[in-house]
């Protein structure tokens, strides 16, 4: 069983939510629609849901073409931000009131209620309502109302986002065994990125109704394709310094210059060599790529430690020399203190380099 | 939080002795007509009024059966049937305006239309106006279509006056529900029909007590209308009350009394059985869950 999206655009008036999205999810895959809020990713999910009709391109199940399918013709299952349980019906209605619809017998809806409620650890709120519910125990009914059935595929809208955070990685774990037992595709939208990629096979990264990129978590994460998903992905934020190409010393070697009139001499993608001299670039590093370094060295830049922050196994610092910000993560024994100068290093093959229309400059 | 706020009865004596002093205030008159319905004419008449006295029940009894002064005798008075027809005219307008308006303020917050609160806003102005500057058209379109005097005439009237009220304050209620709700029941196979009957209206049940409640009381009570639209068959107590005012013998105000005592009996009596669904349905939307 497949999800196919092909060129799908849904307009609001003059908003474009969803400007023409294109990615499939293949049998037994978890695709994790990731980005920020407004970018269109819940809009996309409800246009599989069929919960919104696409303003241009089209929709495919199974291979099937379902734009015109009213939500409960395309058998899909969905699990909603705020659980949306119905608030009259006890939890075991709740979960029995998709296979209503699928006009199953009493014994049938009874006998995977109990399945159900023995995989999800529901057993002793069976007979409560919703209004009773802890978040968590919400959060479990939504999910097992959605894996109740057995759709084309399943969604789920923001599905840890109201959990605090030890309710969080528990439901993670949980959430993610259940996905692999179900072998469908699966859909997940979120804002958080380390859910996107805990949970994800691929993750389709969203801005401003586009995909900026589909790819593994890994790949996501090593390998960004533009500036924005560079900037979108990791924590602490990748660095991102504003340079000039000064000079290329062949190999991937190329001197950069740097506001405040340092340059260093780095190894990035052999590709650097297509750019001529004089071109302003956007260098990318991971703060747990760059090195402190004892002397001054030709592979970075001298600056000052602003502020220290432990972030208990690791501490996170922010250097500025005055004319840019860097962040970088050491191990927490590193004895530093605010004020101090330090000298900074870009070890060989950490370095992105983004050109003025921000897409990177990559030997695939 | 401290166990002060959350035990009820914990106000202390001053807060609970001012709020009992203006309800008391606000009950006098309603406590001044009730005492008045047991009181003989003399003691209904003196002067200072009297709050000690011995009660009587014959205002009550004259409400239905009076002596004529003509002849001595007893008579049946049409009262009952008044109080029928309030009952019966309140009754069935509210509904329908409910019934219609419900459907109205679904509509009105699911499925908004090009230029929705210009509808809305529309809707708002007929009862921008006092009713009795359309009292004239009113009373002609009553004449000339022969609804004047007959019960499906007031009863549509009272409907229409009521359907605005109803879709505002159900549309509200509607407004507040959660949308995922709705949703995720057509995700699993309800039908429109069924999301409406089935998940929104028991979320606004309080809502819909609240509505109820408060169209019935400006049914109950409306007079104009009621005096100019009603015949002798289908008048309602108010209009009747006015009559008995007109008396051979002057104004008997323990007479007037009683009716109003009973007047207010069956108002009295839906409010309290809607009384904890009223709360909620007032107080909708106002606290976030």
């Amino acid at each position: 069983m497949t999800i196919e999206l092909k060129n799908l655009t849904k307009r609001f008036g003059d908003l474009t939510a969803v400007d023409t999205v294109n990615f499939d999810v293949g049998d037994g895959e978890v695709l994790c629609l990731l980005g920020p809020s407004g970018c269109g990713k819940t809009t996309t999910l409800r246009m599989i849901a069929g919960l919104e009709y696409a303003t241009e391109g089209d929709v495919f199940l199974n291979s099937k073409r379902v734009n015109e399918l009213a939500p409960r013709d395309r058998n899909v299952a969905m699990s909603f931000q705020f659980y949306a349980l119905y608030p009259s019906l006890t939890v075991a209605e709740n979960l029995a009131f998709p296979l209503y619809a699928e006009g199953l017998s009493s014994s049938e809806i009874e006998a995977r209620v109990q399945k159900i409620s023995d995989t999800l650890q529901l057993g002793g709120i069976l007979k409560r309502t919703p209004g009773q519910l802890a978040e968590g125990e919400k959060q479990r009914v939504a999910v097992g109302r959605s894996i109740i059935r057995d759709p084309t595929c399943f969604l789920f809208d923001e599905p840890l986002s109201r959990l605090d955070v030890q309710l969080r990685e528990e439901m993670r774990g949980e959430i993610k065994e259940v996905l692999q037992d179900l072998s469908r595709p699966t859909v997940i939208v979120t804002h958080d990125q380390l859910e996107a990629l805990t949970m994800a096979d691929r993750i389709a990264v969203m801005r401003d109704g586009r995909v900026e990129q589909v790819d593994t978590p890994h790949n996501v994460f090593q390998k960004p394709t533009n500036l924005f998903v560079a900037g979108f992905i990791g924590t602490p934020q990748m660095n991102l310094v504003p340079a000039t190409l000064s000079e290329l010393k062949g190999a991937g070697k190329a001197e950069f210059a740097v506001k405040g009139g340092q340059s260093m001499t780095i190894e990035v993608d052999p590709r650097i060599q297509e750019l001529s001299v004089g071109t302003n670039v956007t260098l990318g590093v991971r703060p747990r790529n760059l090195e402190i370094s004892q002397e001054k060295s030709q592979d970075g830049l001298s600056t000052t430690i602003d502020m220290v922050e432990p972030m208990g196994a690791e501490t996170l610092i922010h250097l500025n020399d005055g004319h840019q910000d860097l962040r970088l993560v050491t191990d927490w024994r590193v004895s530093l203190s605010e004020g101090q100068q330090v000298n900074t290093s870009f070890p060989p093959g950490v370095t992105h380099v983004f050109t003025d229309d921000e897409k990177v400059l990559r030997t695939s | 939080m401290t166990k002060r706020y959350r035990e009820i009865g914990k106000a202390g004596w001053s807060y609970t002795l001012i709020t009992s002093l203006v309800g008391l205030i606000y009950f006098s008159p309603v406590l001044w007509i009730i005492l008045t319905s047991f009181k003989t004419r003399t003691d209904a008449l003196a002067v200072p009024p009297k709050l000690f006295f011995t009660p009587t029940l014959d205002n009550f009894a004259s409400v239905f059966y009076r002596s004529s002064i003509t002849t001595g005798t007893s008579q049946a008075t049409d009262m009952a049937l008044y109080f029928f027809n309030s009952i019966f005219i309140a009754g069935t307008s509210v509904g329908l305006a409910l019934i219609v308006g419900t459907l109205a303020a679904y509509a009105f917050s699911r499925y908004p239309l090009r230029g929705n609160d210009t509808y809305l806003f529309i809707i708002l102005t007929t009862r921008m106006m006092p009713p009795i500057v359309v009292i004239i058209p009113i009373f002609l379109m009553f004449r000339l279509s022969g609804l004047a005097g007959s019960y499906w005439g007031i009863i549509l009237l009272y409907t229409a006056f009521n359907i605005p009220f109803s879709v505002w304050l159900v549309k509200s209620f509607f407004d507040e529900l959660n949308p995922e709700i709705e949703d995720a029941a057509r995700m699993d196979g309800a039908s429109e029909g069924r999301v409406f009957f089935r998940f929104c209206i028991p979320q606004i049940l309080a809502g819909l007590s609240a509505t109820f409640v408060f169209g019935l009381i400006l049914t109950w009570n409306e007079f104009l209308f009621a005096l100019l639209l009603t015949g002798v068959e289908t008048r309602t107590v108010p209009v009747a009350m006015a009559r008995t005012l007109g008396g051979e013998v002057g104004v008997d105000y323990g007479l007037l009394a009683a009716i109003v005592t009973l007047f207010l009996l069956p108002i009295f009596f839906v409010t309290f059985l809607l009384q904890n669904q009223l709360l909620r349905g007032v107080t909708f939307g106002t606290v976030k869950k």
